[in-house]
């Protein structure tokens, strides 16, 4: 098979299980040549599963991919590239200590080694020496051709989220694609560096039909020409998206009207919780994450935090849970200085959080839900007396948190780690709420769960909000950052750019704040 | 003081060799993200099976040689094989490499002692490969004895430093290691079997311990005995971190390592018996500790899933 | 199938038991030894005299405070190959402590233990330090410390602890004799009415306890369960405010304190003098023994049986005249980690538990159809 000559793609009753899952359950889907295709769907929908069938790397319990009207089996993403199918995943698969070329080239060597009828010989040169120059003038050809700027001598860990995206895209072309699969490729852009990937995939949507993975209605109609939504599962929908409206897409995808809830209150905020002032605090790769960052959070207030991700995000909820040092600068909690203290003892000074990575940060996945809800409060009583712990208050602790934050477990002795990503995000927040906290950091609370858990965990930041403590949420998501928060306080490069009020914050204008733009 | 230092140096060199070549191995084992602590259970088969053959055959001269040649063929072999048992364990099934290596170390160790014990028993040498004296060279003053009159297996273990670098770093096999040692997501994106490789990777870093084994034993000692490596396949797995994963700071270490192993001789041979030998035997162990200290984290050079077990299926 | 799980367990032991008799038989056949008979004289033998079972006895009293120990380390995220190190340090501050007390028995005792205990846990202490402090590797530099204590302990039993009586001659280098108040008594010295076989000294009972102890402090106290959180996952724990390095250095020194007492053990109740290779090479056995009793101080104390137990038996293999040499023991341990630590993962896999559970509800239905 020539990978020139795509003309239809066609999957049909692709069925996928994984232990407790049905990820995929009987989708059928085509698409013609030429066309761009909306996969749409709420997190743990099956998008990225049945993608990942159609690129070889998961194999179907079930169906069949047919290609140009022929049967394919596709055993690994080698067959996949060559009939001339391609994938940039969500989390770009790049290996950060090789070059652009080497990257490139560790796919092409491999599409080479399965050209099995070239002569013996040159298999063998081939497999003696790595031809870099060659790999390096086919990289230089394909980004001329579809202007796409990247240095072929750069490593990847120094190229930033947009440029390894660019990568993404040269590499996925230089294996001959010409059925291009996107997952949620604006999930790490800002607004104005999404408007441009949108001009240039439709551009290249001339030569390429295209499959792209969404949640963004503004994208999908922007870009699509076909729609296909999934949920739980399943498909529940295909059309042309000019035939329907975003808002019908939506409620496809939910599959019932949601209402996240929204602050309204009028409540006026109380004194100051959480003062930063002059923050310096260094990132991983020795430079400084925050430069100079002042920001002021008040009882019973949410301020969210918008920005791009590794604008400083992560560097400011660790500086200020006392996991990251702190070069210079004031944290004050409550007047009290935590500039120096561990986290054990910024814990004790009121300090809640809601890690980024839940399942790893958040609980300690092998031990037992009772034992994760008493994490941080384990050596003291109730929980413990005269150095032995307390079972029966660890039970009854355990139990009656189950039951106010609805935790559905077959019970409290099972595995934390066990359980789905909402009923995780649940013990966490049961944790955190329970121990009274002055402040609260909660970093994504929402990003991968379902509607039902993400209404469920609003209200409770909400309800929490009211009773006076002070919130910041960080979080990529501005809808999420609207509905929430009193006041929107942007970050780029380690400083907050500007902090406005509920009512001046709309979409496009944190969008441009974001991208660096300080006054509009 | 010249006499000294020429003695400590061929002394050095000749020691240098199995670490070298158990090093290189596992060099390759750990850029493709596997964790070989078993290197000295390997090591010690390596050496039973490579006098095996020499011992049971026997033979002089031109004979003598063929069969010591696949005495330690057969030692490259068994040593591959015994890696693809560890592969087994902890690529198939994903152990926790660690803890696996020291059973593959306990299992190797007491099974060429056993089995030493059984064919071969008693102390009981063979005649092994002798260095060779390179004609002229050999006979310059100072050099000619520490550089041109080796056993053929040191020139093999120190040509072997270029020839692994070429294999990581020019051949596309090299960088398919390379990748799966760093993110063998993205090796698996592009098609590439990621648990296939770790096995060559494998087998091959543990054919070249069981070839560092057969080394002892049938070029430097003569003889095996329970002890003969010696803990040489865990210093050999510390190298590799002193020489960042790359064939050239391997070498270095290995050099300076079985240098402060020969000083140790030197000092006794030159006879200053009232100094506490033992404390020059544990320098070159305090030496790797120190050394580890400071080679710390940095990142974006070693492989950085190090000793993690890959599965597709099995994310977050 | 709602009992599959139990199926698949079950399933997944009986396999790893026959694969490791199925490879130790074939490694025996090709030792030249009777199958059978080796098994016996390994599982069966050691059974069949009191002396014998005392000698399982006295085996399994070391294996079990060090693998306890182990237990410790592994359980807080290390895995502790360090224990041949640990346990010299231990008896050797125990011996050079003993050798110059004149404190009567009752007090010399304790104090004896106490300084293995100390000796041990401060070598333990160093790798943790190391690890918390620099993140070196505690799988090396555990190893590492071992030689260098190897050596360090060789030189003192060579000039400055060396017995006179040895001095000069060709004998292997050893110190004088404890004096019989410093021993661990026998059991049938402490009751006399007990059978002359009933030999094993009550070091055992040190043993159960610290066993004992370690559990409840594991598991009953706050200070162990931020051990074990630590251990499970190092970032939640730092996350919940708890100091993962403090602990990581802690767990090292209970883990080195463990060793170094059974180090002592050893010498009071064995060999009661320092002499080489008294360790018995249970700092590697007890990481065995610690795997095998699922991690856990209390199963340690069977598996630490089991194991004494085939130690005990492969050392009386040429006793009975059966040609294998008591290596033996080492490549049936290494064969028992190997397999142990495979089926562990097999059993925690949702994916092969799922696919075994359909292929066998396929295999069934099948053969229902027909």
């Amino acid at each position: 098979m020539t990978p020139n000559a795509i003309t239809s793609l066609r999957i049909e009753h692709i069925t996928k299980r994984f232990p407790g899952v049905l990820a995929c359950s009987d989708i059928s889907l085509s698409v013609g040549k030429g066309e761009v295709l909306a996969l749409v769907g709420e997190n743990g929908a099956g998008k990225t599963t049945l993608m990942n069938i159609l690129m070889g790397l998961y194999t179907p319990d079930e169906g069949k991919i047919y290609i140009n009207n022929q049967e394919v089996v596709f055993k690994s993403p080698s067959d996949a590239f060559a009939c001339g199918i391609g994938m940039v995943h969500q989390q770009y698969m790049l290996v950060p200590n090789l070059t652009v070329t080497e990257n490139i080239a560790l796919g092409m060597a491999q599409l080479q080694d399965g050209a099995k009828q070239d002569p013996f010989l040159t298999r063998a040169k081939r497999a003696a020496k790595l031809d870099l120059a060659a790999v390096r003038r086919h990289i230089v050809a394909i980004s001329e051709h579809y202007g796409l700027a990247v240095d072929p001598d750069a490593y990847i860990w120094q190229l930033s989220v947009g440029e390894q995206q660019r990568v993404e895209l040269v590499k996925t072309l230089c294996f001959g694609a010409k059925f291009l699969i996107l997952d949620e490729p604006t999930s790490a852009l800002t607004p104005q560096e999404t408007d441009e990937l949108i001009a240039l995939l439709r551009r290249m949507s001339a030569e390429l039909s295209i499959i792209f993975i969404s949640h963004k209605l503004a994208e999908v109609k922007a870009l699509s020409s076909k729609v296909a939504i999934l949920r739980g599962g399943r498909l529940v929908f295909r059309g042309n998206t000019a035939d329907h409206s975003s808002a019908d897409i939506a409620a496809l995808m939910t599959g019932h009207e949601v209402y996240l809830p929204v602050n309204q209150s009028k409540r006026e905020p109380g004194k100051p919780m959480l003062e930063v002032r002059d923050l310096f605090v260094r990132g991983d790769r020795g430079n400084m994450a925050l430069n100079k960052l002042n920001l002021t959070v008040r009882a019973g207030e949410i301020v969210g935090l918008a920005g791009v991700s590794g604008n400083g995000q992560r560097e400011l909820a660790e500086a200020l849970t006392g996991l990251r040092m702190i070069e210079s600068g004031e944290v004050l909690l409550d007047g009290v200085n935590l500039a120096g203290k561990t986290p054990r003892q910024i814990i004790a000074q009121g300090m809640g959080y809601v890690p980024e990575e839940r399942n790893i940060e958040g609980i300690v996945p092998t031990m037992s839900i009772r034992e994760n809800l008493v994490l941080k409060d384990i050596g003291k009583p109730p929980f413990s007396h005269a150095g032995l712990i307390s079972n029966k208050k660890i039970d009854q602790n355990a139990d009656a948190l189950r039951e106010k934050f609805d935790i559905r477990c077959s019970g409290v002795n099972v595995a934390a780690g066990s359980l789905s990503g909402g009923n995780i995000q649940k013990v966490i927040l049961a944790r955190e709420i329970s121990r009274n906290p002055k402040f609260l950091i909660a970093v994504y609370p929402i990003r991968g769960l379902d509607m039902g858990a993400a209404e469920f965990i609003h209200k409770q930041l909400l309800a929490l909000r009211d009773q006076g403590v002070g919130i910041l949420l960080i979080s990529e998501e501005l809808e999420e950052i609207i509905n929430l928060s009193d006041r929107i306080a942007v970050i780029f490069k380690g400083q907050i750019q500007r902090t406005l009020g509920r009512g001046e914050a709309t979409q496009r204008k944190l969008g441009m704040m974001m991208a660096g733009v300080k006054e509009i | 003081m010249l006499d000294f230092i020429v003695l400590f140096l061929t002394v050095g060199i000749p020691l240098s060799s199995a670490l070298l070549l158990a090093s290189l191995g596992e060099t390759v084992n750990q850029r493709s993200g596997v964790f070989n602590l078993g290197c000295e259970g390997v090591m010690s088969m390596g050496a039973f099976v490579g006098m095996l053959i020499p011992f049971m055959v026997g033979g002089a001269g031109k004979v003598a040689w063929v069969v010591n040649l696949a005495g330690l063929l057969a030692a490259a072999l068994v040593g591959a094989l015994l890696g693809l048992l560890f592969g087994v364990v902890v690529i198939k099934f994903g152990a926790p490499q660690g803890i696996a290596g020291i059973g593959l170390q306990l299992f190797g160790t007491g099974l060429a002692g056993s089995l030493y014990r059984h064919f071969i028993g008693g102390a009981q040498g063979v005649a092994g490969i002798d260095a060779i004296r390179i004609p002229i060279l050999s006979d310059l003053p100072m050099v000619g004895k520490m550089l041109f009159s080796c056993n053929p297996m040191v020139y093999f273990a120190f040509l072997m430093v270029p020839a692994v670098h070429y294999l990581l770093f020019k051949t596309p096999w090299g960088l398919r290691v390379r990748a799966c040692g760093t993110m063998p997501r993205a090796a698996d994106s592009m098609g590439i079997d990621v648990s296939r490789t770790r096995y060559q990777a494998l087998a091959f870093g543990s054919a070249m311990a069981g070839l560092a084994g057969a080394y002892l034993s049938v070029c430097y000692a003569k003889i095996f005995t329970d002890t003969l490596v010696g803990g040489r396949g865990f210093i050999a797995v510390a190298l590799v971190y002193f020489g960042r994963w790359s064939p050239l700071g391997v070498m270095g270490g290995a050099l300076l390592f079985s240098l402060a192993q020969a000083l140790q001789l030197a000092v006794q041979a030159y006879g200053f018996t009232t100094f506490p030998y033992e404390f020059l035997v544990m320098l070159p162990y305090v030496l790797v500790i120190v050394v580890l200290i400071f080679v710390g984290k940095s990142k974006h050079v070693g492989p950085a899933m190090l000793g993690k077990p890959f599965n597709r299926e099995m994310r977050t | 199938m709602k009992h599959f799980k139990l199926v698949y367990t079950a399933g997944v032991i009986l396999l790893s038991v026959l694969l490791t008799l199925g490879i130790a038989s074939l490694i025996l056949a090709v030792l030249g030894a009777d199958v059978l008979k080796t098994f016996w004289v390994i599982f069966c033998y050691p059974f069949t005299t009191l002396k014998n079972l005392s000698g399982v006895i006295n085996i399994m009293t070391p294996l079990t405070i060090v693998g306890v120990g182990i237990c410790v380390a592994y359980r807080s995220g290390i895995v502790n190959i360090g224990g041949e190190g640990q346990m010299i340090m231990g008896l050797l501050l125990a011996i050079v402590f003993a050798l110059n007390t004149e404190l009567p028995r009752a007090l010399a005792l304790p104090a004896i233990l106490f300084f293995g205990v100390l000796g041990g846990a401060c070598w333990g202490a160093l790798p943790g330090l190391l690890k918390a402090r620099f993140g070196v590797s505690e799988l090396l530099s555990t190893v590492m410390f071992n030689y260098i204590a190897a050596q360090f302990y060789s030189y003192c039993l060579r000039v400055p602890l060396l017995d006179p009586a040895v001095a000069g001659g060709s004998g292997d280098p050893q110190t004088v004799k404890l004096s019989t108040s410093e021993w661990l008594s026998r059991i049938n010295e402490v009751f006399p009415s007990l059978d002359k076989g009933m030999r094993f000294h009550t070091g055992i009972f040190i043993a159960l306890l610290i066993a004992l102890l370690v559990y409840l402090f594991m598991w009953k106290t706050p200070v162990g369960f931020k051990m074990r959180a630590a251990g499970a996952s190092d970032r939640a724990a730092r996350y919940g405010g708890i100091s993962v390095s403090r602990y990581m250095v802690l767990a090292m020194m209970i883990s080195g304190a463990c060793c170094g007492l059974a180090g002592t053990v050893e010498i009071l109740g064995v060999h009661h003098r320092g002499l080489g290779n008294c360790t018995g090479g249970y700092g590697f056995s007890g990481i065995v023994v610690a795997l095998f009793g699922g991690l856990h101080p209390l199963g340690v104390i069977p598996a630490a049986f089991f194991f004494a137990l085939i130690s005990y038996g492969c050392s009386a293999l040429q006793i009975n005249k059966i040609p294998v040499p008591s290596n033996m023991i080492d490549v049936l341990q290494g064969l028992v980690i190997l397999v142990i630590v495979a089926a562990k993962l097999v059993l925690a896999n949702p994916y092969l538990m799922d696919r075994a559970q359909r292929r066998l509800c396929a295999l069934l239905g099948r053969k229902e159809a027909a």
